[in-house]
């Protein structure tokens, strides 16, 4: 593997090997004073935003210095990009300057795809428009499998603004991968045209569809969608597809509550369900998303392919490649 | 003037004969003719002649783009396509809305002499869509236009364009609709479906399509006037053009190569190269554009020849300008859809491609039979040739290809305009 542009990149093996190696990266740091590790040390990794977000940039970023990356990160304020220069020239220019890896966020579907065609290193889709999310997905899946020990056969619940939801088309596309049933749960007007075709069952009707959840998933809904006439009022979308204390009730004992943020507190999730310790992941989410991004990073510029049966079979954190050398210990794939 | 004896090219694929063509037109046709004095020979036998091909959809971007295309380039790649007409649409900057605008494109087509450039006059003054242009001033310039498109843009109002199928009666022109409802396509990529779904990008759903032309074959049947629909690219549009027709509505309809033949999943590559409007469809639709062709539902081919400067290409799929180029390749792609297929021969080609969109474009010279006395615009083609699709090797000023590195059936080998050869061994001659 050479990009991560959709979370359809990856088979069941390769998502499985991101997963596994999240794990050893977050018992490796675990253990550490100094919490990095050396085994990117002399790569380049750009984080390259041109919409805001706060919280994957610095995820991302935090991710690639725990493994010892050079760290730059453009946004789209203030550099060249908001003077009007287009993909093409930034991402000649990154290459220009030797970048091993891009990670793209971009308010338009497939930005990164355009710019994989463009550069020489590794591409990681941080969020494209409407399309995808695929760390997100991912971090995700980790959390699931943290908190309730598997993905295979767990029932997930996905509610809200799938239309316009990177998280959900990568989310549906990760956990059919790894054996999850999803549901989709959303008024008719927040579902694509062919969602048919998705791997996913498609329900109107949250109140039916959390009883049998072991994991519910809430999705941001924009207020603006109301002008759109996606939906009548804040107040009638909260009524009818709100997480509140009433739904929370409904959930199966030991389901879990998440949310990719930022949250409308009030709006798709009450604030008390928000904070539920015993169900919310909420804040756990932010932290997986650390581990599991610097395991793609690890795959995609460090390490074997997670292709390779080599890694699967040697998942120690003892490996030197993560633990012990440096960057001239690990094979380089650039240019593969 | 130059005589030609064209010897033994099968006109429309049928008995080949011999072709001689002196003062502009065919002066004879019959097996073993011999040339006259100082007569220019051409050996065609295996071509098969047409009709030179009529465009009723061509942007040539001058006055404006003309970084992207000006008349000249576009002529010659239309020449190189077989055409002997094109029509060139009234989206240029400034608009084509006034007679002084529409003769200079005439005027441009003139000097460049590879084809007849006819201007197409805007509806509406600057394609706003608020009030209708001077058609009558249009109709009545030089370029004697008769047929008015708002095209890249709708008539979205149901009393304005009324008024204009109206209007246009007085000139015998007619209204060339861009059929896309505007509320239902803000914002639109791609056709609304399964593969949209997937790649996040905003439908532009079929039904804003066909609510358009359904409004406007009512519209036109009301008040007796002709409608054209552009680029028709949905089965269900093909549906209620077929019941306008039996209900005697004037109404006429083009399809482009594009929409016979490729489909909506080739945005998964995220290439703009592949955005067009209307959108790339499904399978289904291609069937039932391929079915309403042959039937004639569907009146003519139209390329919809929309050529991009690369820095409106090379960028994300959402910032970069819906449109491909469609003359040098249109007779191709019909021949591998139409021919090939089976669904139709070479007469209903040439009936498509120049016959029809030469009526329904008024011009009296052009689409005529290969018969003796008529004008000797003519295209000859060589069926068996098979050639792979460069875009550095087009004669347009863009490279907006979505055919690069395709494989197409049947070449161009020459083109004559009134006598005239254009187009010779398959090059450009002016």
């Amino acid at each position: 593997m050479r990009h991560l542009l959709s979370a359809a990149d990856l088979g069941r093996d390769d998502a499985l090997a991101v997963l596994d190696t999240a794990e050893r990266m977050e018992s490796a740091i675990a253990g550490r004073e100094v919490k990095k590790l050396p085994t990117l040390r002399g790569r380049t990794v750009v984080n390259l935003f041109f919409e805001d977000s706060t919280r994957t940039r610095t995820s991302f970023e935090l991710a690639a210095k725990r493994l010892s990356a050079d760290v730059v990160t453009f946004s789209a304020k203030g550099s060249s990009v908001s003077k009007g220069e287009s993909l093409k020239d930034t991402a000649l220019t990154l290459e220009a300057m030797g970048s091993d890896a891009v990670v793209v966020r971009h308010s338009m579907s497939g930005a990164p795809h355009r710019l994989a065609g463009w550069v020489r290193g590794s591409v990681v889709n941080a969020g494209d428009g409407t399309h995808e999310h695929p760390t997100q997905a991912l971090l995700d899946a980790y959390t699931m499998r943290r908190r309730l020990g598997r993905v295979d056969g767990l029932r997930v619940t996905i509610v809200g603004d799938v239309l316009h939801s990177r998280v959900a088309r990568s989310n549906v596309l990760l956990l059919a991968t790894l054996g999850a049933e999803v549901t989709l749960v959303a008024p008719p007007t927040l579902l694509p045209v062919g969602v048919e075709a998705w791997p996913a069952a498609v329900s109107y009707d949250l109140d039916a569809s959390l009883p049998k959840a072991d994991a519910v998933m809430m999705l941001r809904v924009q207020r603006e969608r109301m002008g759109d006439s996606y939906f009548p009022s804040a107040r009638e979308y909260s009524r009818r597809y709100g997480l509140d204390r009433r739904r929370l009730a409904l959930l199966p004992d030991d389901a879990i509550v998440m949310h990719a943020g930022p949250m409308n507190r009030g709006m798709e999730i009450a604030a008390e369900v928000a904070d539920d310790p015993r169900r919310s992941t909420i804040v756990e989410q932010v932290s997986n998303g650390v581990s599991v991004r610097m395991a793609v990073l690890y795959l995609l510029l460090g390490g074997p392919s997670p292709r390779d049966p080599s890694l699967l079979g040697a998942p120690s954190p003892r490996d030197p490649a993560l633990l012990g050398g440096g960057a001239g210990t690990v094979p380089r794939r650039r240019r593969a | 003037m130059t005589a030609w004896l064209i010897r033994g090219p099968a006109p429309y694929g049928g008995e080949p004969t011999d072709l001689l063509v002196r003062d502009g037109v065919i002066a004879e046709v019959g097996r073993g003719l011999s040339a006259p004095r100082g007569a220019h020979r051409l050996d065609a036998v295996g071509l098969v002649a047409l009709p030179g091909l009529v465009d009723l959809h061509t942007h040539l971007r001058e006055p404006g783009r003309e970084d992207a295309e000006t008349v000249e380039t576009g002529s010659r790649a239309a020449a190189l396509g077989g055409y002997t007409a094109v029509h060139a649409m009234a989206n240029t900057d400034p608009v084509a809305d006034t007679a002084g605008v529409v003769e200079q494109v005439w005027r441009l087509g003139r000097e460049a002499g590879l084809v007849d450039v006819r201007p197409v006059g805007a509806v509406t003054a600057g394609l706003a869509g608020e009030r209708l242009a001077e058609l009558g001033a249009m109709a009545d310039s030089a370029a004697r236009v008769r047929v008015f498109s708002d095209d890249g843009r709708c008539v979205a109002d149901a009393a304005l364009m009324r008024r204009a199928l109206e209007y246009v009666k007085a000139f015998d022109g007619v209204v060339a609709q861009h059929a896309e409802e505007p509320r239902l396509t803000a914002g639109a990529q791609m056709n609304e479906g399964a593969v949209a779904a997937r790649l996040g990008l905003a439908g532009w759903p079929a039904a804003a399509e066909e609510a358009v032309i359904a409004r406007d074959v009512l519209l036109a049947g009301h008040v007796g006037s002709r409608l054209h629909v552009c680029h028709v690219s949905t089965a269900g549009s093909v549906a209620i053009l077929r019941w306008a027709k039996t209900k005697g509505t004037r109404v006429t309809a083009e399809v482009t190569p594009h929409h016979l033949l490729l489909t909506d999943e080739l945005a998964e590559t995220y290439d703009p190269v592949y955005k067009v409007n209307p959108p790339l469809r499904t399978a289904e639709d291609i069937a039932a554009l391929r079915a309403g062709l042959a039937d004639g539902t569907i009146d003519a081919v139209a390329t919809d020849h929309a050529p991009h400067a690369l820095e409106d290409k090379e960028t994300e799929w959402g910032a970069a300008r819906p449109g491909m180029l469609g003359l040098e390749t249109a007779l191709s792609v019909a021949v591998l859809t139409l021919v090939e297929s089976g669904v139709m021969d070479w007469r209903a080609v040439a009936d498509r491609m120049s016959v029809r969109p030469a009526r329904i474009g008024r011009l009296g010279d052009a689409g005529r039979d290969l018969t003796e006395g008529e004008p000797a615009s003519l295209v000859l083609v060589d069926p068996a040739a098979r050639w792979q699709v460069d875009p550095a090797a087009s004669a347009s000023r863009s490279r907006n290809t979505p055919y690069a590195g395709r494989e197409l059936p049947a070449r161009v080998v020459a083109t004559f305009l009134r006598g005239e050869p254009t187009v010779f061994d398959g090059k450009a001659l002016l």
